[in-house]
């Protein structure tokens, strides 16, 4: 994630521990992946107490910008700063594979540097990946344009198959409603450099880099 | 005092790992299962001598951290 977030901006980010309350001067505050107090009780049930979850909520409260990968995802639910949660895996297998994600809409500062209804790879490393919200959840995230990614086969169609964790609605990341705090479960961050295989994740960066130095 | 918290999946939410344990269960012989589903209990010992007191406590332990609500009800007995 900090290989990305380097490559995007040209500045190493600063890595914060999870004790920190001073986030002054930080315009993006990301929160990776992992297995944070080792997944216990429930995956990012714990982090999302941790003392700099305070400062990060004030963050996005000013307007700040957050992004949270993986456990990250995890942690910002279980924070609620975004709804629902993520369940086991409805194979209940742990999953380390590519995805495709379609790019629900592209007038946002995470995915400004895609077209709306591209797709992209991405990789799928999570065991409790699997999006749930009640139905009136579900309904007004997505009549209210907040639903960032799908997974999708790679021409962009829903399928089960291509759903490998059972999300509801097939959903990967969602926004907030003001649109600066983005949560979703595959890492876009590992695909930024033809050396590993790819740089689908990059344009994810890039316009996130671009959008904050506007 | 001790408070016993279960902590369960809510009806609608789908729980694999209870699904997992029925099949596993009706490969062991035992027939005619219903549904199965499968939680977790954290008990914490309290220093609190009201059981009354104790229990309060328990629930905002669950509410806060124990459970997550959006998935999972809870149960507090106090021994």
């Amino acid at each position: 994630m900090a290989i990305a977030l380097e490559r995007a901006t040209g500045r190493k980010p600063r890595l914060l521990w999870h004790r920190e309350t001073d986030l002054s001067g930080l315009d993006l505050i990301v929160i990776p992946g992992g297995f944070s107090f080792g997944d216990y009780l429930r995956a990012g049930a714990m982090a999302a107490h941790s003392p700099i979850m305070g400062a990060i909520r004030r963050h996005a409260a000013r307007g700040g910008y957050v992004l949270g990968a993986c456990n990250g995802f995890q942690i910002l639910t279980e924070a609620r700063f975004l709804p629902g949660a993520l369940l086991r895996n409805a194979s209940l297998r742990f999953l380390a594979s590519d995805c495709h994600l379609r790019v629900e809409r592209s007038d946002t500062a995470f995915t400004g540097h895609y077209q709306t209804g591209a797709v992209f790879r991405a990789l799928l490393a999570h065991g409790e990946g699997s999006y749930f919200a009640d139905g009136a959840t579900l309904d007004r995230l997505e009549g209210e344009g907040l639903v960032a990614f799908r997974y999708t086969t790679a021409d962009g169609r829903l399928a089960p198959a291509a759903n490998r964790n059972g999300s509801a609605r097939a959903i990967a990341g969602i926004f907030s409603p003001n649109l600066r705090v983005l949560g979703l479960m595959p890492h876009a961050e590992d695909l930024v450099d033809p050396v590993v295989g790819g740089t689908d994740g990059l344009p994810l960066f890039q316009g996130l880099a671009a959008a904050l130095s506007a | 005092m001790k408070a016993i918290v279960r902590v369960m999946p809510k009806p609608g939410v789908f729980d694999p790992e209870g699904k997992a344990i029925g099949r596993a269960l009706a490969h062991l012989g035992f027939t005619n299962l219903g549904e199965v589903r499968a939680g977790k209990i954290v008990e914490v010992e309290l220093a609190a001598s009201d059981p009354e007191a104790a229990r309060r406590t328990a629930e905002a332990m669950a509410e806060q951290l124990l459970a997550n609500t959006v998935i999972e009800s809870f149960s507090v007995d106090i021994a």
